[in-house]
């Protein structure tokens, strides 16, 4: 029953309730398939074969005593390793954590866990989420499988990639500047970051910590309506989550209905630095949305230009002290503790062979920023473009209900094009970045290929705060008319990858 | 190991420097759970038993902020006279050090959540006052054995094992503005500074403030400026001060030390010093330098602390009387002169003697005791009075013993004795030594008898109409029963021998 | 004038606790300069009557009751200690006292 990966969860689901396939089955089937592609792809850090079977047949097991599941009860997903699950090797892309197991389920996987979501394995990622490609995760690049010679979007590039494969129908991402919307908008699925605050990050690894957000990765705007929903909510274990009932993100994904919705263009998030083929689908979808009812209108933010800068000083100040505790005492690798040398030489020894060249670079900056003499012109100023950011989009939404852009100004580059080039790689942010600063909902959605290069292109959604919803009722309005016109959704239209044994 | 610095007597250096002076006081709080996460608190448990991945400072764990420890931090606010923030935030402090999980302490920079405040002491019946500079809340570190050394201490040790079962637990550090007083007085203000605040704290039930727990501790900044001028000087922060004596006693040494140096010619470091109360001096610990960056930003995992003016004013409500009020009252209710009073202050036992009371001793009875004997024993064990290992409930119990003729003064001595050398509870040291006053009479009768025959000359002198020579024969019972009995008892019986 | 100097990187490299090699020292400097010369952008922005913004929300007061909550076992915690020794994480020696 190889088709069981091409199936959507929604599918799944209906498919164990009807008693047509097991989550057995279907688990194994996605394991098989990432045996027979991940050579190709390396999405996967870690597989964790036996707990994942066993966790179907828990799920099987209760399905046949009648208990009552969820609706992603028995669903396979594939888990970004920068979240803690107990007992299974955690690294954050990063060789200072290699073989270690945490002892603790972060939040996000005790809801999972909970909602019978089968764990596959934990994801390849930029190491510490640090990066745009997976170029930078210690344990090698993840591959495109819309191109294997292109990067899968990073720092979540195993998860989408994941996704893409048909590895699994569903992931979990962390999006700190744009980890899941890029990724997603490079391999032609969907990802969404939710509101800051709206999922807990308890037991997440941090980068930085008031901009970290784990969110859904799938290939439909239903299914990751689906995981939202099963891992958002208020946590006390998080002092900075919000304390509401989670937006109606299903019922969005399942109504899609635009008629009305008032769509701001962001002016900003285009022009010069935009590849053609990416502006042309982002217009042709906002002409959709428009024909879908929608009434578009063109919106200046003008601080935006300012997040790119505000946010490589608010991220790495943030990271140099979230990183601080990898000194080799507690956990992780241990370098040059030879009995003669000291605790602080072991420290620093440690870190210089445990983390890679962008991680020490970030940590290195974010020093600086911090340091006394230039914390007003740096850490401080960025802080102060940030509340002008957060007033741009206020002003906006009270005029609009959503914003939109392009998800990146590219499309999915070569391997190795940018790993020289710091600051282009920044670049690939600069449309995902502004929600970070400013904690909104936003989304990115498949809208097609570009013509240069035939690679899928992202339509980037942003609502308010606990407006998740809205950016769903876009998604969705997109996916079904796009739907009509392709016959399926965008990854349909991917190439099959060859399947190695 | 340690050179010891030359220094000048306290006098000599006196006579040419005035001492200034800043406190720092860390109180660990007394809440059930720590800081930011749900672990106990308790001291002494077994090692890292009370840690979760929280406190050990795991990737992905997030803190939470314990309400209760905020609680505590605006009663010692208002208790100091503080001014209490409407908003404030938790700043992280970054610096790298093995028992601090993180790497970063989680704690309050600018934005304090008390400041501005101020609070009295009294030393040799004059008042002074001590401004606050703030009262802030932070977390504390774990605690490290150092292992292969000769003396346990840091230097020499070939590694070190660490327990993180202090981390977390709430601090609340509270923080002086500078401290000037007559030069002769400045040691003494600071002891009695720390001393208040220890009765202060048990007052309002916010820490077990055990020094010798290290549940308060001290860090005194002393620099020295020409008399008369007001040139400040460069300043030492000296660290490790953990009991009240050692307060009076580090910041005596550091004068002397300092006055030495300058006299000389010499400059002082901007360091931090350890004291080391056995050997009576501060060693040199650390300058001070640019590596003091600790790139302090706001804590992004908490969010900011704004308590509601409401709840400052409930919390303002709860809190006891202030301490010189309660001075007065406690000096009429016991009926101690001005002077006998005082003694009780210095003596730091102010608090002893409240508690001893509340068990049913005669507020007299537990002065001569604090105040005599076990001042005295805690003198001579280089220990605060109140870490000698007996408590009131000690106390009451031996003056109870006492009132009902079981012992005497002397006896009862000697049981302080075995209760500071820890032989046992009240009753196993009577037992094991064999303290109990002899009240059985024929045992008595035997000793008088005895002293009858071996004094007959004494006895001529009673019978020849000198009554008052029998008091050496009580003294040659009291010696024959080695003090074990009742000397009232003996004259009686003795008198009754003697016909007088 | 650079905006970051080779000794200036190495200096940080000590806060951060970074044994950073002499080659990393010379690529960094540049790099971090280029890096710089990019955020330093933030001052272009006339925001000196703009309070900052710390977190992303405007949140406050989140606190729990101060009651207690199953520990990790020692096993747990040291689990993933890289040396242990009577029940204690293993650190190598201490040269300078606590700041």
């Amino acid at each position: 029953m190889s088709d069981l990966t091409r199936k959507t969860a929604v599918e799944l689901s209906e498919l164990m309730s009807s008693g047509q396939a097991s989550s057995v089955e279907i688990t194994q089937a996605h394991l098989d398939r990432i045996g027979a592609t991940d050579g190709a792809v390396h999405a996967f850090l870690h597989v964790d074969t036996e707990g994942a079977l066993a966790q179907a047949a828990d799920v099987d097991a209760r399905r046949a005593a009648g208990d009552e599941l969820g609706p992603l009860a028995g669903v396979p997903l594939a888990l970004k390793d920068v979240l803690t699950q107990d007992g299974v090797p955690t690294t954050a892309g990063s060789k200072i954590l290699e073989g270690w197991k945490p002892p603790y389920d972060s939040t996000v996987v005790k809801r999972l866990k909970a909602a019978g979501i089968v764990i596959l394995g934990k994801t390849n990622m930029d190491e510490f989420a640090m990066g745009s490609s997976t170029e930078n995760s210690a344990y090698g690049t993840t591959h495109n499988p819309w191109d294997l010679n292109r990067i899968p979007g990073g720092s979540g590039g195993g998860s989408s990639a994941a996704i893409s494969a048909y590895q699994a129908p569903l992931a979990i991402g962390t999006d700190t500047g744009g980890s899941i919307r890029q990724p997603a908008a490079f391999t032609g699925t969907v990802g969404v970051k939710p509101t800051y605050g709206g999922t807990s990050r308890y037991g997440l690894i941090a980068l930085a910590s008031s901009l970290d957000t784990p969110g859904p990765c799938a290939r439909t705007t239903l299914d990751a309506a689906l995981l939202h929903e099963v891992i958002a909510g208020y946590d006390p274990m998080d002092s900075t989550s919000i304390n509401q009932p989670v937006p109606a993100v299903v019922d969005a994904a399942r109504r899609g209905d635009v008629t009305g919705l008032r769509i701001g263009v962001v002016k900003e998030l285009g022009g010069e630095g935009y590849q053609p083929g990416v502006e042309a689908r982002f217009h042709e979808a906002v002409e959709l949305l428009t024909k879908l009812g929608a009434e578009v209108v063109e919106v200046s933010c003008p601080h935006f230009q300012y997040a790119l800068p505000a946010y490589y000083l608010i991220l790495p100040s943030e990271a140099s002290s979230n990183l601080a505790k990898f000194d080799a005492m507690r956990f992780g690798l241990r370098v040059g503790d030879d009995g003669e040398n000291d605790a602080e030489k072991v420290m620093s020894l440690t870190r210089e062979a445990g983390f890679g060249p962008e991680v020490k670079r970030r940590i290195m900056l974010g020093t600086h920023a911090l340091s006394s003499g230039y914390y007003d012109a740096y850490y401080g100023q960025a802080q102060k473009v940030r509340t002008l950011i957060a007033r741009d989009f206020a002003a906006a939404y009270e005029h609009v209900d959503v914003l939109v852009s392009p998800s990146t100004p590219t499309t999915a580059f070569a391997i190795g094009d940018r790993v020289n080039d710091p600051i282009a790689m920044y670049k690939n942010d600069l449309c995902t970045i502004p929600s970070n600063l400013a904690g909104n909902a936003a989304a990115s959605f498949p809208v097609g290929l570009a013509d240069e290069d035939g690679l899928p292109v992202g339509f980037h959604v942003m609502a308010p705060v606990m407006r998740d919803d809205l950016c769903y009722l876009v998604g969705a309005a997109l996916e079904s008319a796009y739907a009509d016109q392709w016959g399926g959704v965008l990854m349909s239209k991917a190439p099959e990858l060859e399947v190695t044994r | 190991m340690t050179v010891v610095a030359d220094v000048l007597s306290i006098d000599d250096a006196l006579a040419q420097f005035d001492p200034v002076m800043g406190l720092e006081v860390h109180v660990e709080l007394n809440t059930l759970s720590k800081m930011f996460c749900g672990c106990p608190t308790e001291f002494g448990a077994p090692p890292n038993t009370q840690t979760c991945p929280v406190c050990l400072g795991l990737p992905g764990a997030l803190p939470v902020v314990n309400a209760r420890a905020v609680e505590s931090a605006i009663k010692i606010g208002l208790a100091l006279n503080c001014e209490i923030a409407e908003w404030c935030r938790f700043a992280r402090k970054n610096y790298f050090y093995p028992d601090m999980p993180k790497n970063f302490q989680t704690s309050q920079y600018d934005e304090p959540i008390a400041f501005n405040g101020w609070t009295e002491v009294v030393v040799d019946g004059e008042t002074y006052r001590i401004e606050i500079e703030r009262a802030h809340m932070e977390e504390d570190t774990g605690k490290s054995t150092h292992v292969g050394g000769a003396t346990g201490r840091i230097h020499g040790a070939s590694h070190s094992l660490v327990d993180y079962n202090r981390a977390g637990i709430p601090l609340i550090e509270i923080v002086t503005k500078t401290i000037e007083v007559p030069p002769a007085k400045a040691a003494a203000v600071a002891r009695a500074y720390v001393s208040m605040l220890r009765d202060l704290l048990l007052a309002l039930d916010v820490s077990d403030v055990r020094m010798d727990q290290g549940s308060l501790r001290c860090d005194a900044n002393v620099s020295l400026k020409p008399s008369g001028s007001s040139q400040l000087g460069t300043r030492t922060e000296t660290k490790n001060v953990n009991s009240f004596r050692s307060v009076e006693r580090a910041i005596t040494y550091e004068i002397t030390r300092q006055a030495a140096v300058l006299v000389a010619g010499g400059k002082i470091l901007q360091e931090t010093r350890h004291w080391h109360e056995d050997t009576g001096v501060t060693t040199s610990g650390r300058e001070k330098s640019d590596a003091d960056d600790y790139r302090y930003f706001p804590e992004p995992d908490l969010v900011p602390v704004a308590p509601a003016r409401e709840w400052v004013e409930e919390i303002r409500a709860t809190l006891p009387e202030a301490p010189p009020v309660k001075r007065l009252r406690l000096q009429t209710e016991w009926g101690f002169t001005d002077l006998e009073m005082r003694d009780v202050v210095n003596g730091g036992v102010q608090t002893l003697i409240e508690q001893t009371v509340a068990l049913g001793v005669a507020p007299a009875a537990a002065k001569k005791w604090w105040l005599g004997e076990l001042a005295r024993a805690a003198n001579e064990a280089g220990k605060d009075v109140d870490a000698l290992g007996v408590g009131p409930a000690e106390i009451a119990e031996v003056q109870r013993l006492v009132e009902a003729g079981a012992l005497n003064d002397k006896l009862a001595r000697e049981v302080f004795d075995g209760l500071v050398k820890s032989e046992g509870t009240v009753t196993e040291i009577i037992e094991a030594r064999g303290l109990a006053l002899v009240s059985d009479d024929s045992a008595l009768q035997e000793a008088i008898d005895r002293a009858i025959a071996a004094n007959p000359d004494v006895v001529e002198k009673v019978n020849s109409g000198k009554p008052a020579a029998a008091g050496a024969l009580i003294g040659a019972v009291m010696k024959d029963m080695r003090g074990q009995a009742d000397a009232a008892k003996v004259r009686e019986l003795l008198n009754a021998t003697l016909g007088i | 004038m650079p905006s970051i100097t080779r000794e200036e990187v190495a200096h940080l490299a000590r806060l951060a606790r970074i044994e950073l090699t002499e080659d990393e020292l010379d690529h960094l400097a540049p790099q971090l300069e280029q890096i710089i010369g990019l955020v330093a952008q933030v001052s272009e922005v006339a925001a000196e009557d703009i309070p900052p913004t710390s977190h992303a929300l405007p949140i406050t007061n989140v606190m729990r009751a101060d009651v207690n909550v199953p520990c990790l076992t020692p096993e747990q915690a040291l689990s993933g200690a890289p040396a242990a020794e009577e029940q204690r994480f293993r650190v190598p020696r201490i040269l300078t006292e606590e700041a």
